[in-house]
């Protein structure tokens, strides 16, 4: 029932984006400790993160956590609400619409000035 | 997940309806475990409060403002204010929290080997409580008032 159908794919992603995300976090976590060493430390290490493959990952990055957190809801739904279950399929493609409605848009916003391959 | 699922007491039982698909039962089944319960409460728990605070730093850091206009001076003026601090400090602490929980689950379900598993999870609450630290460190400790350090 649930093995190789939608449930388990988003499960995959789920997992996957969890450990991206994380992974992330302590990059994350690392560069931001800069910020207790002074500018020099810090802007130094931010100047990369404006390079267009940064700005690409940082797009993907917000997808990973738009996805993580509206598949979430869905885990939260289908494990407290009565009707979760039954309404598997649906819930399946509002996740996915939702999912695709704010994060294409968030692109163009997110990716419209930046320099391609400079 | 390798963790027991009991079967739900008959009175607890729905009506199996056409649409159903994956149980006959109202909800998933949860852990019985009391520390798996707790866990398992926990990822949801922090998973909604991470909905607002990861979804209000995505749309601030990334959208309103982006990495072209993030430097030393923007953080600097960001923690000044009390609130922005106290908000970094919840966020950071609900998403190590939350990943390391996470983290915990894929040992537990991908590592079969008992010293593995011992060694792995040692490394993860080390690593985990390393980088809170850290993290937590230099929120509450910078002085947004002092001179920078001189050029190197």
């Amino acid at each position: 029932m649930y093995r190789g159908q939608s449930g388990m794919w988003l499960w995959v992603f789920h997992r996957l984006t969890g450990v991206g995300i994380l992974a992330f976090l302590f990059l994350h976590v690392a560069d931001t400790y800069l910020v207790g060493l002074g500018p020099e430390y810090y802007n130094e290490l931010v100047f990369l993160y404006k390079l267009w493959v940064f700005r690409l990952a940082e797009w993907l990055l917000v997808g990973a956590v738009l996805y993580h957190a509206i598949n979430g809801i869905r885990v939260v739904l289908m494990d407290f609400w009565e009707s979760g279950v039954e309404r598997h399929t649906q819930l399946v493609f509002g996740t996915l619409g939702l999912f695709l409605l704010l994060w294409l848009p968030a692109g163009i916003f997110m990716l419209k000035d930046v320099k391609w391959f400079a | 997940m390798a963790i027991q699922t009991p079967e739900r007491p008959k009175t607890a039982l729905k009506e199996p309806t056409k649409r159903s698909r994956w149980t006959r039962t109202g909800a998933r089944p949860r852990p019985t475990n009391a520390f798996e319960l707790y866990s398992w409460y926990f990822f949801r728990v922090s998973g909604i409060l991470l909905l607002v605070f990861a979804l209000t730093h995505l749309v601030v850091m990334h959208l309103i403002n982006n990495v072209e206009v993030i430097n030393y001076d923007f953080v600097r003026q960001r923690w000044a204010s009390p609130l922005w601090r106290t908000f970094d400090l919840l966020l950071l602490f609900l998403a190590l929290t939350h990943g390391m929980n996470g983290v915990r689950t894929l040992i537990y379900d991908y590592v079969q080997s008992k010293g593995w598993r011992v060694f792995n999870i040692s490394v993860l609450y080390i690593v985990g409580i390393f980088f809170l630290l850290i993290g937590a460190q230099v929120i509450i400790t910078f002085n947004p008032n002092l001179p920078s350090l001189p050029a190197k």
